[in-house]
């Protein structure tokens, strides 16, 4: 295609003015006459033996329907899956039960549901339910966890559940080979979502009894976890996905759903369950904290010859995506550095911490945190510029990935993005009064964009041409906000010659779309989007094919433009796209398609040294920021942002730019302010005015620079940039307080307190 | 328990329904079909909820229903309306100032009424003005455009 008509265009999406006027019915805008409403008990205790649950009480309240616990549920021991249709095992399927069954395992653990005429009702009920626990001692260090001896959180003879690893050359003679060695240990913290949509949803059964899920879900494949539970066929259970006001990898796993399910099946009505603020925080799932070992050597030019980590991650009560997001770290260890020699050691460990699981950038972050500090300072010793020294050593297109031996085919934007990014930074600030010092830091990473190979991904996607030249889409695609779903309207236009007004789509439906898959791992603008755009050319070809008769000329003369088949290179000469659509339909050629795109597919790895293939790609990025940090009250404030990209193709613009500007501010609190406290299994930090998250007095104007290298796997060159986009600013942060200070922060996130108790060592001392 | 009868009008329009003494008026106004007022909260830190009453802003949740008894309330719904509401709103769209879209409602409403009172601010005291409203998704740098070009369009 010669010129893009409406791809690569800077435009409003599709469902923007249904969201500033307040009209778009998020999960929590619906409701039914006669529903109830749905109350969660939850566990007082991080570790605990229950010695038994009294639910008379709470039965025999006036308008209470249902109280439910664990010998309630069906098949109350399941599986953490996310959509694949490939079964892995190796421990991969993360067990966890949908209520505590003998035992709890984290504080905020689901126990009993009540489903009551009214809110207070249900509120009220969850009173009256009397569990009797005896605590047990629990472990809420990982590290802890991990030694013989220690507190068994679940029923197995070991907290580990994921062992994962990667080597290749000789990492003695490395270290043998290296002029200066640098050995230390990271940590990163809790985070939560914060996503301002809380979990919520109502389900109902209708005329045919299915259950039906209205909810806001990333995964609207997990009907089949919701039947399996009940032990119904997957066909009757039907998930309705909802815009989410915010997703993050926090909508990935089963929020609601399930106890909706089970309250609906049980009282045959429909119920509604909205999680409060505080549960959101308490008892969903939440960013991995890591403990980071890394030894890493270089010699005197700058060149690093070595790389050996140990990662360590705290996987929380259940396993749920814990181990998934442990062999993104490890196949993440090395970053996008060319190193000859590395060894990565990973373990995935159980705690009595609340669970982790999928957030934004999926273990990719944390590594990212301790190579790109420990590079920093290897500038610093070397007196190389800090990009310079990532020139010297990072990845370009046809060299590995130091970790797996993943070949990089397709085109790698690396130092460019760095360089663009660094000088974006343009002339330094002055310093704004005495007690502030500014500082600059520099950061680059990869991650991937689609889902591990071995996964064997796909999605569906049906367009249709309307008789009257309107065309309908039907994808299963979930949209948390990143514009997902407009980004296949804008395909189909380019594809069809026809304004994005024209079109209709109709998204996350189990019973109507064909199942896109997840929207999570960065995949659906590479994955739905080949599928869409799989669909619109078959459709495409049928109608230029029609006109190309009644033309009278070759169809590779013909382009699809406003709403008419032209003859390319001579436009007044035209069909109007109208009577090519009767023509195809007097003759009974179809104009409607569903399309299926398959990821490459390879085989499940040997997952103590993962080689070759993991992920079918990646997209590579570079962040740098300028500081000021206050030397008398350890504050540090980002006076500038630049973050640079090689998106492949923006689709569009406006939506790239906000995922990189959002990605930005998101990982900003990330490095700064946001921490989920938890004090032996209890978080203490259970709403925004403790979970801090920016605010738009925080920020600076971040400046986001697509580079546009057409290299990607998606439609038109695209590659993903969802969790790209967050996952290297906090070391870009980190270093730039070094920059300013001296200091270097080694665990996130770098607080205020922390910096003056480094700046101020001698005082605290005394 | 005891409910007492709450009167108020909202976007120029008399509702009257009984309310018990603890509802908020986030409460009152989703059960009564004003589902734009958002609830992220419910402790007044988000912003989700924010309406006009009296020219001020108000987090809703934060207030009870009965105590807004006899006033007129402005939501999301309501701001656009009036011509500075329908420009904010055109301006968030046109700069993708959209994202998920959760916080939105309660943002146009902050900056319309920030706005009448500030017609022409700069960037930094828009987005003072409109830190009581957290946004997750955006990194709130188009939300600043879409406001301050508004704001630009004002001063011609």
């Amino acid at each position: 295609m010669s010129e893009f008509k409406v791809v690569g265009k800077p435009m409003p999406r599709d469902d923007a003015w249904a969201k500033v006027r307040g009209e778009l019915k998020y999960a929590d805008d619906f409701s039914l006459p006669g529903m109830l409403y749905a109350k969660v008990l939850r566990s007082k205790y991080p570790a605990a033996k229950i010695i038994s649950i009294d639910t008379s009480k709470a039965k025999q309240l006036e308008g209470v329907r249902a109280v439910l616990t664990a010998k309630d549920v069906p098949h109350n021991e399941t599986v953490t899956r996310f959509g694949q249709s490939s079964e892995v095992g190796k421990g991969f399927e993360g067990l966890y039960r949908v209520l505590a069954d003998k035992k709890v395992r984290f504080m905020g653990e689901a126990v009993a549901l009540v489903a009551a005429d009214t809110e207070e009702i249900a509120e009220e009920a969850l009173d009256l339910i009397v569990v009797e626990y005896e605590p047990l001692p629990g472990v809420f260090d990982p590290v802890e966890a991990m030694k013989p001896g220690a507190y068994l959180v679940g029923e197995n003879g070991t907290n580990i559940i994921g062992d994962f690893g990667c080597s290749q050359g000789d990492i003695k003679k490395g270290f043998a080979e290296a002029d200066i060695i640098i050995e230390d240990a990271y940590q990163v913290s809790f985070v939560d979502h914060a996503y301002l949509e809380t979990e919520g949803g109502i389900s109902w059964i209708d005329d045919y009894g299915v259950i039906n899920i209205r909810v806001g879900s990333q995964v609207i494949e997990h009907f089949r976890d919701v039947a399996d539970v009940l032990g119904l066929p997957h066909n009757k259970v039907r998930y309705i996905g909802t815009m989410m006001g915010g997703g993050f990898g926090g909508k990935e796993d089963i929020t609601v759903e399930t106890y909706l399910a089970l309250l609906t099946w049980k009282t045959k009505k429909p119920v509604r369950l909205v999680y409060t603020r505080e549960e959101s925080i308490l008892c969903h799932s939440k960013r991995h904290p890591f403990v980071m070992k890394y030894r890493v050597g270089a010699k005197k030019d700058g060149k690093l010859v070595v790389l050996d980590a140990e990662l360590i991650s705290d996987a929380g009560a259940y396993p749920y995506l814990s181990p998934w997001v442990t062999l993104y770290a490890t196949v993440n260890a090395a970053g996008p550095y060319c190193i000859p020699n590395v060894r990565v050691k990973s373990y995935c460990v159980l705690t009595n911490n609340t669970f982790t699981s999928a957030n934004r950038g999926f273990g990719v972050p944390q590594p990212n945190v301790v190579y790109e500090s420990l590079i920093d300072e290897f500038a610093r010793k070397f007196n190389i510029d800090p990009l310079e020294i990532r020139r010297i050593n990072c990845l370009t297109t046809g060299k590995a990935l130091s970790t797996t031996g993943q070949v990089f085919k397709t085109h790698v934007a690396l130092p460019e993005v760095a360089e663009k990014a660094w000088a974006a930074l343009g002339e330094p600030a002055e310093c704004p009064d005495g007690n502030k010092k500014i500082g600059r830091g520099l950061a680059i990473g990869l991650m991937s964009y689609g889902r591990m190979t071995f996964l064997h991904d796909s999605s569906r996607s049906y367009v249709k041409l309307e008789s009257d030249g309107s065309v309908l889409i039907r994808s299963g695609i979930p949209d948390l906000g990143g514009g997902q779903v407009s980004m296949l309207c804008q395909i189909v236009a380019e594809e069809l010659g026809i304004p994005m007004s024209r079109i209709k789509i109709y998204y996350s439906d189990t019973a109507l779309t064909p199942l896109a898959g997840t929207t999570t791992a960065t995949r659906q603008t590479y994955m739905s989007g080949n599928a869409t755009l799989k669909a619109a050319r078959e459709i495409r070809k049928q109608v230029i094919n029609k006109a190309a008769e009644l033309l009278n000329v070759n169809p590779d003369k013909l382009d699809l433009v406003d709403e008419k088949v032209v003859v390319k290179y001579n436009r007044s000469e035209f069909l109007p796209l109208i009577q090519a659509i009767k023509a195809c339909n007097n003759a009974g050629v179809e104009l409607f398609c569903e399309a299926q795109f398959n990821a490459p597919f390879t085989i499940t790895p040997d997952l103590s040294n993962i080689r070759g293939m993991t992920f079918p790609d990646f997209t590579f990025g570079a962040q740098a920021v300028e500081v000021a940090v206050d030397t008398e009250t350890g504050q540090v404030e980002v006076l500038k942002l630049t973050t640079c990209y090689d998106v492949g193709k923006a689709i569009n613009p406006l939506s790239v730019e906000g995922q990189m500007e959002g990605g930005s501010i998101y990982g900003m609190g990330y490095a700064l302010t946001e921490e989920v406290i938890m004090e032996k299994g209890i978080t203490i930090t259970p709403s925004f005015a403790e979970y801090i998250i920016p605010t738009a007095a925080d920020v600076p104007d971040v400046k986001a620079i697509l580079v546009e290298s057409g290299g990607g796997l998606g439609p038109y060159g695209a590659k993903g940039i969802g969790e790209p986009s967050c996952s290297i600013i906090a070391p870009a942060i980190l270093n730039a307080i070094y920059d300013a200070v001296g200091i270097r922060i080694k665990s996130l996130p770098a607080t205020p307190e922390k910096i003056i108790r480094a700046l101020k060592k001698d005082y605290f001392k005394k | 328990m005891e409910e007492y009868k709450v009167e108020l009008t909202v976007n120029g329009e008399k509702i009257s329904s009984l309310a018990k003494p603890e509802e908020s008026l986030l409460k009152f106004l989703r059960r009564n079909g004003f589902t734009e007022v958002k609830c992220g909260c419910e402790k007044g830190e988000c912003g989700t909820c924010t309406v006009i009453i009296n020219k001020k802003t108000v987090k809703s949740c934060i207030m009870l229903a009965l105590q807004a008894s006899g006033k007129e309330i402005l939501t999301a719904k309501g701001v656009e309306k009036q011509e500075l509401g329908r420009k904010l709103q055109e301006s968030f769209v046109n700069t993708g100032a959209i994202q998920c879209g959760f916080c939105t409602p309660g943002i146009i409403v902050t900056a319309k009424n920030y706005l009448d009172q500030n017609p022409v601010p700069d960037r930094e005291e828009i987005k003072k003005a409109i830190s009581g409203n957290l946004c997750r998704c955006t990194g709130y740098k188009k939300i600043v455009d879409a406001i301050y070009d508004v704001a630009v369009e004002n001063q011609k």
